[in-house]
């Protein structure tokens, strides 16, 4: 007997899972996947900046745009949806994000274990090499997710 | 004043997210937010990305209020933030509350803990750096 499994596709599964819920709420969008890395887009949007006075937006979207791009870039890596939990993220701000400037999550996953997964990433608004946040991530395997998500 | 009054203080991302002051608990705000499809990652439970949004924004409330008797109001900048996610945050309401571990001239250091009903059982916490940037006199 053979049987076949679909290789975990992130720009499908992103249509999926970007839908609804927090991801939908911020408006985050599939950009590009490589074997291990997926980017996604946070656009500019009045209220979510983090200080009334100011046109800088706040850091919490940052921290979800950049756990959201980790969990794709950990189903990429692996090749398959495994349902994961975030034990711990590190977010370092370089700087504020441009103004009307959208935000590009860049997330890679150098190493999978049995369960955990290890995640390093970069969020900047244009210029890779100008980032406006770099992060570290460890995700844990979980059980318990029923979520039927289309490889 | 209401709870709603109270969300005036919030920046607009924490109560565009509908995060609003619950409390305040010798003289620093607890925040919460209620369990809602804006806030949830997987189906009944709280996106990390929410939950540290609600670390960070009681950080923010609370080096602030710690900051009100100022006369001139500085700047606040992240530094940086580290979330350990402890245990799935379920579809009820999640409160959270900053200690200030140290404020300097310059910087200010924070823990942070989120829990549900059983305070004693945190699903989350963070430890944030945070630039104070006083206008020159």
């Amino acid at each position: 007997m053979t049987s076949t499994v679909a290789r975990f596709d992130p720009a499908r599964a992103a249509k999926f899972l970007l839908g609804h819920g927090h991801a939908g709420w911020l408006g985050l969008r599939f950009v590009a996947a490589g074997d291990n890395w997926v980017e996604l887009e946070l656009p500019w949007r009045e209220d979510l900046l983090g200080e009334p006075d100011r046109h800088v937006l706040a850091s919490g979207p940052i921290v979800s745009l950049m756990d959201m791009a980790s969990g794709l870039c950990i189903w990429t890596a692996r090749k398959e949806f495994a349902a994961i939990a975030t034990l711990d993220l590190r977010v370092d701000y370089q700087r504020p994000a441009r103004a009307r400037a959208a935000v590009v999550g860049h997330a890679e996953c150098y190493k999978v274990t049995r369960s955990a997964a290890f995640v390093r990433g970069v969020a900047h608004d244009g210029d890779p090499g100008d980032p406006v946040a770099n992060i570290a991530g460890v995700f844990m395997t979980i059980t318990g997710d029923t979520r039927r998500v289309p490889q | 004043m209401s709870r709603n009054e109270k969300m005036a203080e919030l920046p607009p991302y924490a109560r565009s997210m509908g995060i609003a002051v619950d409390s305040l608990e010798d003289g620093l705000p607890i925040v919460a937010v209620d369990f809602a499809p804006n806030v949830e990652g997987r189906p009944g439970v709280f996106h990390g990305g929410a939950t540290s949004g609600l670390l960070e924004t009681a950080g923010y409330a609370a080096l602030r209020s710690a900051l009100a008797d100022r006369e001139v109001q500085p700047q606040l900048k992240p530094v940086n933030i580290t979330v350990q996610f402890l245990s799935a945050a379920k579809n009820r309401t999640t409160y959270a509350k900053a200690r200030i571990t140290k404020l300097g001239r310059r910087n200010a250091n924070l823990t942070v803990e989120a829990w549900q009903e059983d305070r004693k059982r945190p699903v989350a916490t963070a430890v944030m750096n945070i630039l104070v940037v006083s206008p020159e006199v």
